[in-house]
C-alpha cells in the first residue's frame, strides 16, 4: 500500500514538471507585459531596463529554471499587473471558487441523481423525456449562454436573482464566506446553476443508464420475487449499487469544475481564481497564469491520486493481481 | 438514508424558495449613492503610476490637479487659483488658501513642489506631462515657481493631469517615490489615498469593489457649478458585456461606463435607463511601415510600395468610411481626414477634408504606381481595445481587396498585438490615439516625429515615419507661443494632409449608459466627475 502511493507519487512528479514547462513556454508566446506595463510613453531606455528588471532578457531555461525553482517553493512572485505576490491573489480568490464549485457539485448530485432514478424507473413516462430532452439541452448549449439566460429571466426580467457578484461577504480567518449572508447565498445561485449543469445532465444519464442495466440482473429479480415493496428495491437494491461509478464520476468532474468555472466566473463577474486568470490572460500577466495553471494541474493530480486509492481499496482485484504479478 | 436524503431535498428546495421570495427590489438604491461599473478595475491608487484612463477615472474624483478641466475640457483654477508664465522658463502658480487633505494635512507649496518631483522620478509614467519641468521653488507657502527647461507654452494643460498629494503623508508611509509596478513593488499608495478632492476612498477590494465616500469639507463644493449631490460612489467591474448591461437593466447598478454598441438601442428603449452620447478625444487611423525597402508582409519583393504616395492615396481612396460609419460604427463615429478631434488644441477645420471614396480612382493610381494587379499584404489589428476594432479591419480588408490589394486581417488581443507593433514588425496597423493634454504637440510627437533619444519623440511611430519637414515643425511647436504655434500645427497638419503618413479614419464616440435619475456631464476624456452628477 505504501509502496503503491510513493509510486503514484513519483509519477506525479514528471507531470507536473511537464505541466509547468508548457505553461511557462506557453506563456513567453502570448504578449509582452513590457508594453502594457509602460503605458502609452516612454523611452527606449526605460523599455531596456524594465526587460532587464524582470529578467526577460536571459535566456530561456535560466527564466524556466529560476521558475521552477520558486514554484517548488509556492513563490510565484509579484503579478505584473497588480503588484502584490501571486500566492497571496490566489489564496484571496480560492475561497469564492471552491464555494461556488462546492454549490455546483451538490446541485448536481442533489438533482442529478434523483431525476436519473426516475427516467431509469419511469422510461415511458412523459417526464422522463422531458427530462432527457433538457439534458440534450444541458450538454450540448455552452455555459456562457446557459449563464446569460439566466441573467436575462431571473435578473432582467423577473428581478429576483442579482446577475454578477458575490454579494455580502463574511471574513472567517482568511476564508471569505458568501454562506452567511442572504445576498451572499442569493448570488450563488444563478452561477452555481450554471456550472452544475453540464454535471447535473451527465450524473442524471449514468445513473439512468446504470439503473437500466441493474434492473435486469438476477438479484433484483431475486428481491422482487422475495416480495420486497417497490422502493425498497428500486433504492435499497438497485440505486446502491449504480452509486459506485456515480461516485467516482463526480469525484473527478470535481477538478473539472474547478478548473473550467473560468467561463461562469467571468459571465457572472465572480471573484474566483477563474476570472483572475481570464484579467490576468487580457495583461499577459505571467505570473499569475503560470500559478493559476500549476494549481490546476496539482488539483488533477491529486484527484487522480485519491481516485486510484480508492479503488485500491474498493476493488480487492488490484491488489490480487499486485501480488500475484510480484510472486511470478 | 432514503429519509435523509429527501430531507435534504426538501431543505433544498425550501431553501431556493426563500431566497427567491426575499426578493430584490430593482433600482431600490438608498437615495445619493451611484453604483458604477466598467469593464476593467484600476490596478493601483497611487497617483503617478500608471498613467491609464480605468486608473484616472478612480483618481480623479480623489485627487485634485492644479488646473481643472471645465465641462468642456477649457482649464479652470483648482489647487491653483492664478498662473502666469512670468518668463519664458518659469510660471508662477498661486495656490488655493485654506485646502486640507483628507487626513487633515493642510495643502501649501511644499506640497506641489514634493508632487511634481515625484511625478518626474522614472518610476512614474507621467513624464510626459511634467518632462519639461527642471524643478518647482517654493516661494512663499502659496506660491510656487515652475522652472522649465525650455519655454513651456503648454504647462498648464499638461499639469491639469498631475494630482497633487501630500508630502508630510507620503514620506510618513514610504512613499516618496511613485509605486514601480515594473519592478513589481507594492507601496502604501497602492492601496490608502489621501487627497484634496471631492471623494475619498472609503474602501477598496481590487477587482470587486471600491468605494468612494463623499468629502464634504472639499473646497470646491463652494464654487459655482460643483452642485452634485452623490454621497457615495461604489464602484464594481464587470467584465463580460453581456452581464454588464443585464445588471444595469436590472437596477443592480445605476451607471455603465461603456456600454457594448450593439446593446444601445436595447438601452434606449428599456424604461429607466438612458444613453448619454458624446464624441471622444480618440482617433483611429491606419499607419504602415514607411522606412523598410521591402515589406515584411507582402508578396512585393524589393520594393516597398506604401514609400509611393500614390499606393498610399490609392488604400486612402479605396476606403468607404461613410459604409464603416453607417454599418460596423452604428452612427457612432466621428469621420475625419485629420490626426486629432477639434477639442484638441490645434484642430483646423480647413485641414479636416478627406480624400474623396472613388475606387475607380483608386484602381488607376494603382496601377500608375506600377501595381495593377495589386499586391498582397496583411493588416495587424487589436480586437480588444478600440470600439469595434477588428470589424473596421475586416472592413477596410473587403474594401481594399475590391481594387486589388489582397489583404489578409491579422487581429489579436492588445498584449501580443502591442508587442508586435512595437518591436516595428508590421507593414501596416491600426491604431488609436487619445490626447491627454489636449494640445497637437502630443500627438505629433509620438506619433510622427522621427524617433530619436529625445523623450517621447517618434514612440508610437511604428512605421517610422521620417520627413525633416515635420520634424521641424514639431520642434518648432515644443517652444514657440501664440498666434505663431497656431500657425505651426496649422502648416503641421497641412503636411499631415498632404503627406498621407497616416490613412485617418474616425474619431470615436464615447456612449455613457446611466438610470434615468442621473444626471451628469458627458466628457469627451471619457470621464466621469461625480462633482457634477446629481441623482434625483
Amino acid at each position: 500500500m505504501f509502496a503503491f502511493i510513493i509510486s503514484r507519487i513519483l509519477q506525479a512528479i514528471p507531470v507536473m514538471a511537464a505541466v509547468a514547462l508548457i505553461s511557462f513556454a506557453m506563456f513567453a508566446y502570448v504578449g509582452d507585459p513590457v508594453s502594457i506595463m509602460l503605458g502609452q510613453d516612454f523611452t527606449e531606455a526605460q523599455r531596456q531596463a524594465l526587460v532587464a528588471s524582470l529578467g526577460l532578457d536571459q535566456p530561456f531555461f535560466v527564466q524556466f529554471a529560476k521558475f521552477v525553482a520558486n514554484a517548488a517553493q509556492g513563490e510565484f512572485g509579484l503579478s505584473y499587473r497588480l503588484s502584490r505576490p501571486v500566492a497571496e491573489l490566489i489564496a484571496e480568490r480560492a475561497p469564492a471558487t471552491l464555494e461556488l464549485a462546492f454549490c455546483a457539485a451538490v446541485i448536481a448530485m442533489c438533482v442529478g441523481v434523483p431525476m436519473g432514478v426516475y427516467t431509469g424507473l419511469y422510461r415511458n413516462s412523459w417526464l422522463s423525456r422531458f427530462f432527457l430532452t433538457f439534458s440534450l439541452v444541458g450538454v450540448s448549449l455552452p455555459t456562457f449562454l446557459i449563464g446569460i439566460l439566466l441573467i436575462l429571466v431571473f435578473s432582467v426580467w423577473l428581478g429576483w436573482l442579482p446577475s454578477f457578484g458575490r454579494g455580502d461577504v463574511v471574513q472567517l480567518g482568511w476564508w471569505s464566506t458568501g454562506f452567511l449572508t442572504v445576498s451572499g447565498l442569493k448570488a450563488l445561485i444563478l452561477p452555481s446553476i450554471t456550472l452544475g449543469l453540464f454535471q447535473l445532465t451527465l450524473i442524471m444519464r449514468l445513473v439512468r443508464a446504470e439503473m437500466l442495466e441493474v434492473l435486469r440482473t438476477d438479484y433484483i429479480k431475486f428481491a422482487r420475487a422475495r416480495g420486497l415493496p417497490n422502493r425498497a428495491v428500486h433504492f435499497g437494491h438497485a440505486l446502491k449499487n449504480t452509486l459506485v461509478p456515480v461516485i467516482t464520476i463526480a469525484g473527478l468532474q470535481l477538478g473539472g469544475i474547478i478548473a473550467f468555472a473560468i467561463v461562469t466566473e467571468t459571465v457572472f463577474q465572480w471573484p474566483g481564481m477563474g476570472l483572475l486568470f481570464i484579467q490576468s490572460v487580457g495583461a499577459a500577466d505571467i505570473p499569475v497564469m503560470a500559478a493559476y495553471l500549476m494549481l490546476i494541474a496539482l488539483v488533477f493530480v491529486v484527484i487522480n491520486l485519491v481516485v486510484d486509492l480508492l479503488y485500491y481499496l474498493v476493488d480487492p482485484r488490484l491488489r490480487v493481481d499486485r501480488a500475484a504479478a510480484k510472486g511470478a | 438514508m432514503r429519509d435523509r436524503a429527501r430531507g435534504l431535498a426538501l431543505a433544498f428546495a425550501l431553501g431556493m424558495a426563500w431566497v427567491a421570495g426575499a426578493g430584490m427590489a430593482p433600482g431600490a438604491a438608498q437615495a445619493r449613492s451611484v453604483r458604477w461599473a466598467a469593464s476593467g478595475d484600476p490596478n493601483t491608487m497611487d497617483p503617478h503610476s500608471q498613467n491609464v484612463g480605468t486608473v484616472t477615472m478612480v483618481l480623479q474624483q480623489i485627487y485634485d490637479p492644479l488646473i481643472k478641466r471645465e465641462r468642456d475640457l477649457s482649464l479652470a483654477p483648482g489647487l491653483a487659483t492664478a498662473w502666469v508664465q512670468a518668463e519664458p522658463g518659469r510660471w508662477r502658480f498661486t495656490l488655493r488658501d485654506g485646502v486640507k487633505f483628507h487626513e487633515g494635512e493642510a495643502f501649501g507649496a511644499e506640497d506641489v513642489a514634493f508632487s511634481l518631483q515625484r511625478a518626474l522620478q522614472p518610476t512614474s509614467n507621467f513624464g510626459i506631462y511634467v518632462d519639461t519641468i527642471e524643478r518647482a521653488v517654493v516661494v512663499d507657502p502659496l506660491t510656487v515657481d515652475i522652472l522649465t527647461k525650455t519655454p513651456d507654452p503648454i504647462l498648464p494643460n499638461k499639469l491639469a493631469s498631475v494630482f497633487m498629494m501630500s508630502k508630510a503623508w507620503a514620506e510618513r508611509n514610504n512613499a516618496a517615490r511613485p509605486q514601480n509596478t515594473r519592478a513589481r513593488e507594492e507601496l502604501f499608495t497602492t492601496r490608502n489615498t489621501n487627497g484634496t478632492g471631492a471623494y475619498r476612498l472609503a474602501s477598496r477590494e481590487p477587482d470587486v469593489r471600491t468605494v468612494l465616500a463623499r468629502n464634504d469639507a472639499w473646497w470646491g463644493w463652494a464654487v459655482e457649478g460643483n452642485a452634485g449631490n452623490v454621497t457615495e460612489i461604489v464602484y464594481r467591474p464587470i467584465a463580460s458585456d453581456a452581464t454588464r448591461v443585464a445588471a444595469l437593466l436590472s437596477g443592480e447598478v445605476d451607471f455603465v461606463l461603456d456600454p457594448p454598441l450593439q446593446d444601445l438601442g436595447r438601452l434606449r428603449a428599456a424604461p429607466g435607463v438612458k444613453v448619454l452620447e458624446g464624441p471622444e478625444v480618440r482617433s483611429i487611423f491606419l499607419a504602415m511601415d514607411l522606412s523598410r525597402d521591402e515589406l515584411l508582409y507582402a508578396d512585393v519583393k524589393g520594393t516597398n510600395p506604401f514609400k509611393d504616395i500614390r499606393v498610399r492615396r490609392a488604400l486612402y481612396q479605396a476606403i468607404d468610411i461613410q459604409a464603416i460609419h453607417r454599418t460596423t460604427m452604428r452612427g457612432q463615429s466621428v469621420v475625419t481626414g485629420t490626426l486629432f478631434p477639434e477639442q484638441v488644441n490645434g484642430y483646423a477645420k480647413e485641414e479636416d477634408v478627406r480624400l474623396p471614396f472613388d475606387a475607380a480612382r483608386a484602381r488607376a493610381l494603382l496601377a500608375e504606381a506600377g501595381y495593377p494587379q495589386g499586391f498582397a499584404v496583411t493588416l495587424d489589428c487589436p480586437n480588444n481595445r478600440y470600439i469595434n476594432d477588428e470589424q473596421i479591419c475586416q472592413n477596410i480588408a473587403a474594401m481594399w481587396s475590391r481594387i486589388g490589394v489582397r489583404t489578409a486581417v491579422k487581429s489579436q488581443p492588445l498584449a501580443p498585438f502591442f508587442a508586435q507593433v512595437q518591436r516595428d514588425d508590421t507593414s501596416i496597423y491600426l491604431l488609436g490615439w487619445g490626447v491627454p493634454t489636449l494640445d497637437a504637440l502630443y500627438s505629433f510627437q509620438s506619433l510622427l516625429a522621427t524617433r530619436a533619444g529625445a523623450q517621447g519623440d517618434g514612440i508610437w511611430n511604428y512605421g517610422r515615419y521620417s520627413n525633416p519637414a515635420m520634424d521641424a515643425l514639431i520642434q518648432r511647436m515644443k517652444v514657440e507661443t501664440g498666434e505663431t504655434r497656431q500657425a505651426t500645427i496649422r502648416e503641421a497638419l497641412r503636411l499631415y494632409r498632404e503627406d498621407i503618413p497616416h490613412i485617418p479614419l474616425h474619431h470615436q464616440m464615447i456612449p455613457w449608459a446611466m438610470r434615468s435619475n442621473i444626471t451628469i456631464p458627458h466628457m469627451a476624456n471619457n470621464q466621469p466627475y461625480f462633482r457634477w452628477a446629481v441623482v434625483n
